[in-house]
């Protein structure tokens, strides 16, 4: 299933509060710039589902202001290059 | 997949993360991760320009073996510095569908029959001879896209022009980005914008003119919100005629009554004059003042015909004219109120801030695109806030290539590759670099689009060969042209990768290789040339659309104009291409040098490229100090008096909405590939109508209850949307035209702009009721 990172930008002044939010969810990863408004998530979902409801909880938190992807990758299209 | 390999893809995730960071902040520190390399792995990444829309995303694919398989924004593009929207990340799902076309295929007997290509392409050449024999030369035609790749386009050209004789060669780029070309024209006398898009680091302000920046440019967007994050005092403004992703995400949105935005940009250039806010040094020394005809039509007639004549006028004459667009009286017209047009006029006022304006189709697709075009520079321009770092006026592209092929080589009727086909200096360069004797090129131009699909009907063209676009999803008024297509006696061709309602109609269809299946050049909105190799092979017996040109061309006795092999041919076209501009107002890199950068600017002189135009500092072809505006008289840009007029069609009591259509983030205009990746079919798997939620309670209408759209035209059923995404204002009604289930088109009007020729898809009169 999908492996995505994305750049994540706090509300001013949350990117305290956006790390801890973000640190807490399943199949993500976070790491916030020491010196920059700025925090780094590489999100790593089993399947669909799991992406989804992902998607659906990143959208609920209040201090994060946008997300932009700078990676995006779908494995299901090596398993079937493999299986060949 | 394994753990390693897993992991691998991970740390490739995060050094594109990092990347795109540091890029974006110059210094950014992410601890740890900064140091985690990236392992020697299976994935080979190649560059190329993102497949969709005009913004030209630099992408880096993966590929292992002979498939993609990854994509990752490119840190080394300055377009989105290791950036990417959904779209970009998910695009090279959109190569393997399960339902490729990957065999030509013949209508015989009223069926569709799989045929070797070469017999496809056989049928297509005898074709073309024999209509020609039977209706003459201007009975056959060619229909392409803003996403042809350059070589795509200028083959086209080349045959339909310069061999065949006829000038029956359009673009969809006439539905999207006419009236920038002919708004450029007319004010400056050059086409495409002055500025690029390192203007957005260096803006105060940032005004968006009818653009849902935020789902239709998201990778610009984001670096507009970038620059306010770190900038504290940069602003962005939102001017629309509905509440979208990017109203929302705005400093400040302010909706306007559609067409109105033509008497709200004279209000502002009032207001501008009134508080002698005008830079008169730069109006003094670079702009002239003129006036055009009035009440110019909306060509919703056949054969329907409009010149434009410009007369000189004078500052004085104009300051009188705008005394009829007085904030208050405005208001009135447009519903903006007169303090949000005096706050709009007192920022582009404000000699301290540097302001750009964004528009892409809302200004594009309207009966008076040209004119509104004109308006928005005449705000810069009499402020001098243009060709200067963050003093942009700025349309965008909506497609790859609209500006690359379309716009540059020229693949509309009245275009060649340098200058217009009238022109008889334009035409004697054309028959000398293509070979042909020069009394081939026509020096009328013959049909634009709307009236090339009406002659399609009347059967003035009897063939027609479409190549890489859906007209059968797109042309407003489609009924009409969809019957006009499918009449006896008419032969159609069409070149594409999937399905689509175009390929239906199809007497040949031509399976074409995709994207990165063959080697190409992209040009983006800001004058960015993008060249990208062959990184995968083609799927099944597809074929690239230049090289089926080329092979047509062969069989129709053009072997001395096409005389190229399928190693090279791709160079071979280019630096023929490029003869064409080989002078310091347009010239284009070199082969060798677009293989190895992530895109190139031109005018690309001396090894170096320009960002902005018309201004002696960066600009090479300027002839005098300060601004040079060199492609009208004198060097000075055109102040156009134009007045606000109404829109060919408006409510009224029996069909009292407006219908506005549009795109959406996820689906690539009429979702032929986006609706093939899952990812992107599953977050809007299908279309739907927004309706205001005040409306809707009026008419009873719940969300997700199927709603009837009826206008003169046709009528469509679909669910409603209601408290979505967007939010129409009271009257309006917005659907996008991405699912072919749902022929929005058909509801659609086919009136235009007389200047530029480019239909009006966001407003036209509708009744709604609960289906």
């Amino acid at each position: 299933m999908p492996i995505f990172s994305y750049l994540a930008y706090p509300e001013q002044g949350a990117k305290r509060n956006l790390f801890e939010s973000l640190k807490q969810l399943k199949n993500c990863q976070v790491m916030p710039s020491g010196n920059e408004e700025l925090l780094i998530l590489v999100t790593d979902t089993p399947d669909d589902e799991s992406e989804e409801e992902l998607q659906k909880k990143l959208n609920q938190i209040n201090t994060l202001q946008c997300l932009s992807m700078t990676f995006g990758y779908v494995d299901e299209k090596t398993k079937e290059f493999n299986k060949r | 997949m394994g753990i390693s390999r897993r992991i691998f893809i991970k740390t490739a995730a995060i050094n594109s993360a990092v990347a795109a960071a540091t890029s974006l902040m110059p210094g950014a520190s992410f601890g740890a991760w900064d140091n985690i390399e990236s392992p020697s792995g299976k994935i080979v990444w190649k560059k190329t320009p993102c497949r969709f829309c005009g913004t030209g995303c630099g992408l880096l694919v993966g590929v292992s073996g002979t498939r993609a398989v990854a994509v990752k924004g490119d840190p080394n593009c300055s377009v989105n510095k290791g950036l990417c929207c959904v779209k970009g990340y998910h695009s090279i799902m959109a190569l393997y569908g399960k339902d490729r076309l990957t065999k030509a295929k013949v209508r015989k007997n009223g069926q569709m029959v799989e045929v070797p290509v070469s017999e496809a392409l056989d049928l297509v050449a005898e074709k073309i001879k024999s209509t020609i024999d039977k209706h003459g030369k201007d009975s056959v035609a060619m229909y392409g896209s803003g996403q042809w790749t350059i070589p795509d386009g200028y083959a086209a050209s080349k045959l339909f022009k310069g061999c065949i004789g006829t000038n029956n060669v359009e673009a969809n780029a006439r539905l999207c980005m006419a009236s920038a070309v002919t708004g450029f024209i007319t004010t400056f006398g050059l086409d495409e914008p002055m500025g690029c898009y390192e203007d957005m680091d260096h803006a105060d302000v940032f005004i968006t003119w009818g653009n849902n920046m935020a789902e239709m440019h998201p990778v610009l967007f984001s670096r507009m919100l970038v620059n306010r994050n770190r900038r504290k005092d940069v602003q962005i403004i939102d001017f629309a005629t509905r509440n979208t992703r990017a109203s929302q995400a705005s400093d400040k949105s302010i909706l306007f009554k559609p067409q109105t935005d033509l008497a709200v940009a004279n209000s502002i250039c009032y207001e501008i004059i009134k508080n002698d806010w005008v830079n008169w040094d730069f109006v003094n020394k670079n702009t002239a003042f003129y006036q055009g005809k009035t009440n110019i039509g909306y060509g919703t007639e056949d054969h329907f015909k409009f010149k434009d004549e410009a007369q000189k006028s004078s500052f004085e004459n104009y300051k009188k004219f705008l005394e009829d667009y007085t904030p208050e009286k405005v208001e009135k017209i447009s519903g903006v109120p007169a303090q949000d047009i005096k706050y709009l006029a007192a920022l582009y006022g404000d000699p301290t801030k540097k302001v750009t304006s964004f528009w892409c189709m809302g200004m594009n697709q309207h009966t008076r695109g040209t004119w509104i075009n004109n308006l928005v520079y005449n705000i810069h321009l009499l402020t001098g806030k243009i060709s200067t770092p963050g003093n942009s006026p700025f349309s965008l592209t909506g497609q790859p290539s609209a500006c690359g092929t379309v716009r540059e080589v020229g693949t509309l009727t009245h275009k060649l590759p340098y200058g217009v086909v009238m022109k008889e200096k334009a035409r004697r360069k054309a028959a000398e670099i293509w070979n042909v004797p020069y009394e081939n090129i026509d020096p009328k131009p013959t049909y634009h689009t709307v009236e090339m699909f009406r002659a399609l009907d009347r059967g003035d063209i009897r063939f027609m060969w479409i190549q890489v676009t859906n007209p059968m999803v797109t042309m407003p008024n489609l009924n009409r042209y969809q019957a006009g297509a499918e009449k006896d006696d008419r032969f159609i061709v069409v070149s594409d990768v999937y399905p689509t309602p175009t390929t239906d109609i199809a007497d040949v269809i031509l399976p074409a290789a995709m994207w990165i299946e063959r080697e190409g050049f992209y040009g983006n909105s800001e004058r960015r040339t993008q060249h990208f190799e062959q990184i995968v092979p083609a799927t099944g017996e597809a074929v690239c659309d230049t090289w089926q040109i080329v092979e047509v061309a062969k069989r129709m006795g053009f072997e001395k104009q096409f005389p190229w092999n399928q190693e090279n041919y791709i160079e071979e076209i280019y630096n023929e291409y490029t003869k064409f501009h080989d002078n310091p107002k347009h010239r284009m890199a070199p082969y060798d040098v677009l293989k190895k950068r992530s895109g190139v600017q031109w005018p690309f002189v001396d090894g170096k490229e320009t960002k902005w135009r018309f201004n002696s500092t960066y600009d090479p072809a300027t002839t005098r100090e300060g601004i040079d505006f060199y492609g009208k008289p004198e060097g000075r840009a055109w102040i156009w008096q134009r007045p606000y007029e109404p829109a060919a069609e408006s409510p009224d009591d029996e069909y009292p909405f407006w219908l506005n259509t549009g795109r959406v983030l996820e689906h690539w205009h009429t979702g032929s590939m986006t609706r093939r990746v899952s990812v992107l079919h599953k977050a809007v798997p299908k279309s739907y109508v927004e309706v205001n939620p005040d409306d809707a309670a009026a008419l009873g209408i719940a969300n997700g209850e199927n709603v009837k759209i009826s206008s003169r035209r046709g009528s469509m059923v679909m669910p409603a949307d209601v408290n979505g995404r967007g939010r129409p204002p009271r009257g309006m009604v917005f659907v996008p035209f991405f699912d072919e289930s749902f022929l929005i088109n058909q509801v659609t009007l086919d009136a235009f702009c007389p200047i530029s020729k480019q239909p009006d898809y966001k407003k036209c009169a509708v009744r709604v009721e609960k289906a």
